[in-house]
C-alpha cells in the first residue's frame, strides 16, 4: 500500500490471483482444459460403450443355434428356461411392459397435469411451499420401496375388492409405477407452464375467461410441448422401471390385456437371469443382452423425442 | 382503414346471437369450479400419498426396530436377522460414488457450459454431445447394472476366466496346517494359485496369534513331542494343508469381480448424468454480468470460471449432487445385476470385497414368502428412508441458505 497504489490484497480485488508469468499460467491452463476435456469425451464415449456392448453380446445370443432375429421380432411366445423346446419371441415381454407403463401412465398423467396446473396458475406461495418439497420427497423415494408397498400394501387391497387379482399382478405393479412418475410429470409440466408468459393468461382473463377457460384454452396449449415431452420422459422412465415390476409383478411371461393377471416385463426377465443360475455365455443368459438391447432403444427413442420435441416445439415468447 | 362496429362479426355485434352461441355463464361458472377443485384434489392426494406411503411403512416398520436389528447381519432366522452389513455396504458406496461421480461430473458440466465453441461446426457438435447427455439421463439403471456386469465384473470375459484374476495387489497366500493338537499353522507361499507347500524341516510358518515359528516335521508313527512349545509346532509328514488368502485394506485385482468397486462404478454411470445436467443448470443461473465483470478485471477464461462462477453457482451445485447421490444410495436395480442376491454376514473389508447395500437386504427380504421377512424389509425401509429424508433436508437446506439474488 505504498503511495497509495493497492496491493493485490484480498482488501481490493473480490477474488485473490497469485499472478504467475504468462507462459505457466497458459501451459497450466492448456493441461487443466485438456484434462477436462477428456473426462467429457468419456463421458460421452458412455452412449458408445453402451451400444457396443449390448450389440456385441446381441449378436452372439443371435448366432445361437435355433435363434434368429426374425423369430425374435415376431415371434408371440418366451420360455427360455422351461419346455424341451425354447422360444425367444420378444412380444410376451413387451407387451407386460407396456401393460405396466399404460396403467401407470393412466394414473400420472392426469393427477400429475391436475397438480401441475394448481401450483402454477391457483396455489399461494405458501401452499407451493408444502407442496413442492413434498413432490420432490416422493421422486426421492427408492423404487424398490415403491415394490415392497405393491407387493405388501397395494396386492392384498386390490385382492379384497377382486378375486381375479393374483398374488402377483401387472395392477399393482403399474398403480406404484404411477406413483413414481408423477413426479416427474409434475414437476416437468409445471415448469413449461411457468413459461408461459403472464399476458397471455392477463389477455384472456381480460377477455372474460375463466380460470379453468384459460387453463385449458390458453396456458396447456401454449406449454404443449414440454407437456408431451414430460410424459414422454415420464413414458420411458415406466418402461425401464425394474424393482417395482421385479417384485410385484411376477415371472410369467404372457401376452394378455388383463391386469389382474401375472406378467413379466423385459425389465424383470433380466433381473431373473441376473439372479439365476444359468450359466454364463448360455443362449439363455445371452438373451438377457437382446432384451437389454430391446429395452435401450425403445427408451432411447423415447428420450430422444421428448428432448426433440421440447427442443424444436417450445413455442418461443417475447 | 379502421374497422367499424358493422364489419365486426354478427355474433359479437349481436347480443342475442352471441348469448344463444356461448355457453351460459352459470355454466362456465361451475364448470370453473368443478375443474378447480380437481386441481387442489390432485395436488392434495399427492401430498396424502406420500404421508400415507411414510405412515404405513413406519407401522409396518417401527415396531421391529431395534439394536439387535442394526447390529446383527442378516440370519435365515427372522428374530435374530439384522441390518448391519448392508448399512455398512451403503456407506463404503456413499464414500466412493461421490469421490468417482463429482470430479467426472463437474468438469464435463464446465466445459459444455463455460467453453460453448462459436464455430458452427463445433456448435452443431456441441448440442449433440448435449443431446447425449440428456439421453444418458433417461437410459434405465437395469441397463447400467448389466454394462457393469459385462465391463467391471468379467471385463468381457478376456481378463482371466470366473473366480481368476489377471492382476492382484495386496494379497497375502498362506497353506493351513492343521496339528494334531489343533493348532492353526500358516505356511506363507508366493501367490494365491501357487504350487501347494511341502513339508519341511524348519519350515517357517505362522501361527494363529500371528507368531513366527519354524516347523517340526516327524514321521507317521512317530511319537508326538512332549514339550509343549514344540509340540505347538509339530506336524505329520502326511498333513495336507488348504489355501487360505489375507486380504489388505488396499487389496486391488483385476477384473474388478463383483466387489464394492464395481457397485460403486456402475452406479456413477447412473448418476454421471444426474450431476452433469444439475452443474449445468448451475453454472447457467449465475448471472452474465459477473463473468463480463471478471474478464474486465483480466482474469483468463479459466480463472474466471474455477474463481468466480463455479464459487457462485457451488450451493446449487452441492443441492443437485446431493440428490443425485440419495438416488445412488437407494438404487438397487444396476447392484442387484452384478452383485446378485448374496448371504453377506460381514462388511466389506477392501474395495474388492463382496458386499450388500441397503436396498439390496430389502428386495432379498422383500421377495421372501414369509411375513416375518416383509417385517424386516419394512424395517430397512424406515432406516433407508430416515437416512436419505436426512439426505433431503439437507439438500434443502442448503438451498434456502443461499437463495440470495446475484445479479
Amino acid at each position: 500500500m505504498k503511495n497509495g497504489i493497492p496491493s493485490t490484497s484480498k482488501k481490493w480485488f473480490p477474488v485473490s490471483v497469485r499472478l504467475r508469468s504468462r507462459l505457466t499460467q497458459k501451459v497450466s491452463e492448456a493441461g487443466i482444459l485438456s484434462g477436462m476435456g477428456l473426462i467429457t469425451t468419456l463421458s460421452v464415449l458412455l452412449t458408445l460403450i453402451i451400444i457396443i456392448v449390448l450389440g456385441y453380446e446381441a449378436s452372439l445370443f443371435f448366432q445361437q443355434d435355433g435363434v434368429s432375429v426374425r423369430d425374435f421380432l415376431t415371434g408371440f411366445e418366451w420360455n427360455p428356461l422351461l419346455g424341451s423346446e425354447k422360444h425367444f419371441g420378444i412380444w410376451p415381454l413387451v407387451c407386460g411392459t407396456l401393460l405396466v407403463a399404460v396403467i401407470a401412465l393412466l394414473i400420472a398423467v392426469p393427477a400429475g397435469l391436475l397438480t401441475a396446473v394448481f401450483l402454477s396458475e391457483y396455489a399461494n406461495p405458501r401452499v407451493r411451499a408444502i407442496i413442492k418439497p413434498a413432490l420432490e420427497v416422493l421422486a426421492g423415494i427408492p423404487t424398490v420401496v415403491y415394490g415392497f408397498l405393491a407387493l405388501t400394501v397395494f396386492t392384498p387391497g386390490f385382492k379384497l375388492i377382486s378375486e381375479n387379482v393374483g398374488s402377483y399382478n401387472a395392477l399393482s405393479a403399474g398403480v406404484a409405477v404411477g406413483i413414481l412418475i408423477l413426479p416427474i410429470i409434475t414437476s416437468l409440466s409445471e415448469d413449461a407452464l411457468r413459461a408461459v408468459p403472464n399476458n397471455l393468461r392477463e389477455g384472456a382473463l381480460g377477455l372474460g375467461a375463466t380460470p379453468a377457460e384459460t387453463s385449458f384454452r390458453v396456458i396447456l396449449p401454449a406449454a404443449l410441448s414440454g407437456i408431451i415431452s414430460s410424459i414422454l420422459l415420464a413414458a420411458a422412465r415406466a418402461i425401464g422401471e425394474t424393482m417395482i415390476v421385479a417384485l410385484a409383478a411376477g415371472n410369467t411371461p404372457k401376452l394378455t390385456l388383463n391386469p389382474g393377471e401375472e406378467i413379466q416385463t423385459m425389465t424383470g426377465f433380466m433381473v431373473q437371469m441376473a439372479l439365476g443360475d444359468v450359466s454364463n455365455y448360455g443362449v439363455e443368459y445371452l438373451s438377457m443382452y437382446a432384451v437389454a438391447l430391446t429395452l435401450f432403444i425403445i427408451t432411447l427413442g423415447f428420450t430422444l423425442m421428448g428432448a426433440i420435441i421440447r427442443r424444436r416445439y417450445r413455442e418461443e415468447y417475447q | 382503414m379502421s374497422k367499424k362496429i358493422s364489419d365486426m362479426p354478427e355474433i359479437l355485434s349481436d347480443p342475442q346471437k352471441h348469448a344463444a352461441a356461448t355457453r351460459p355463464e352459470e355454466k362456465r361458472n361451475r364448470s370453473n369450479r368443478i375443474f378447480r377443485g380437481l386441481c387442489i384434489g390432485a395436488a392434495f392426494s399427492s401430498v396424502g400419498i406420500l404421508a400415507l406411503l411414510i405412515l404405513t411403512l413406519l407401522g409396518l416398520g417401527v415396531g421391529d426396530l431395534s439394536k439387535t436389528f442394526l447390529t446383527n447381519p442378516p440370519d435365515p432366522d427372522p428374530a435374530v436377522a439384522g441390518f448391519f452389513p448392508a448399512i455398512m455396504g451403503s456407506i463404503w458406496l456413499l464414500v466412493l460414488v461421490p469421490l468417482l461421480a463429482l470430479p467426472a461430473g463437474v468438469a464435463t458440466a464446465i466445459i459444455l457450459e463455460e467453453f460453448t465453441p462459436r464455430k458452427p461446426v463445433l456448435k452443431r457438435i456441441h448440442s449433440l454431445l448435449q443431446l447425449n447427455i440428456t439421453n444418458l439421463a433417461g437410459v434405465p439403471s437395469v441397463v447400467y447394472g448389466i454394462i457393469g456386469l459385462t465391463i467391471f465384473v468379467s471385463m468381457f470375459g478376456f481378463a482371466g476366466k470366473h473366480g481368476q484374476s489377471l492382476v492382484e495387489w495386496g494379497i497375502r497366500s498362506f497353506d493351513q496346517f492343521y496339528s494334531e493338537v489343533d493348532q492353526v499353522l500358516l505356511v506363507p507361499v508366493a501367490g494365491p494359485n501357487a504350487p501347494e507347500a511341502v513339508l519341511t524341516e524348519g519350515l517357517e510358518a505362522l501361527t494363529a496369534q500371528g507368531q513366527e515359528v519354524r516347523i517340526h516335521v516327524i514321521g507317521e508313527n512317530a511319537p508326538w513331542p512332549e514339550d509343549r512349545a514344540l509340540s505347538q509346532r509339530t506336524l505329520r509328514d502326511y498333513d495336507t494343508p488348504g489355501r487360505v488368502h489375507e486380504r489388505s485394506w488396499y487389496y486391488f485385482r483385476i477384473p474388478f469381480g463383483r466387489g464394492v468397486l464395481t457397485g460403486a462404478l456402475t452406479l456413477v454411470l447412473v448418476i454421471l448424468p444426474v450431476i452433469i445436467i444439475a452443474t449445468q443448470e448451475a453454472l447457467r443461473a449465475v448471472p452474465y454480468s459477473l463473468r463480463e465483470a471478471a474478464w474486465g478485471l483480466g482474469l483468463s477464461r479459466w480463472q474466471t470460471v474455477w474463481r468466480v462462477v463455479f464459487p457462485s453457482a457451488l450451493p446449487t451445485v452441492m443441492t443437485g449432487t446431493i440428490l443425485a447421490i440419495s438416488r445412488a444410495v437407494g438404487e438397487a436395480a444396476p447392484l442387484l445385476m452384478i452383485a446378485g442376491i448374496v448371504f453377506i454376514t460381514n462388511p466389506p473389508g477392501n474395495i474388492m470385497d463382496d458386499f450388500t447395500a441397503m436396498p439390496l437386504q430389502i428386495y432379498n427380504w422383500a421377495q421372501r414368502p414369509q411375513k416375518e421377512f416383509h417385517d424386516l424389509a419394512a424395517s430397512g425401509i424406515v432406516v433407508l428412508l430416515t437416512i436419505l429424508l436426512c439426505f433431503n433436508a439437507i439438500a434443502i437446506i442448503i438451498r434456502n441458505r443461499s437463495n440470495k439474488a446475484l445479479s
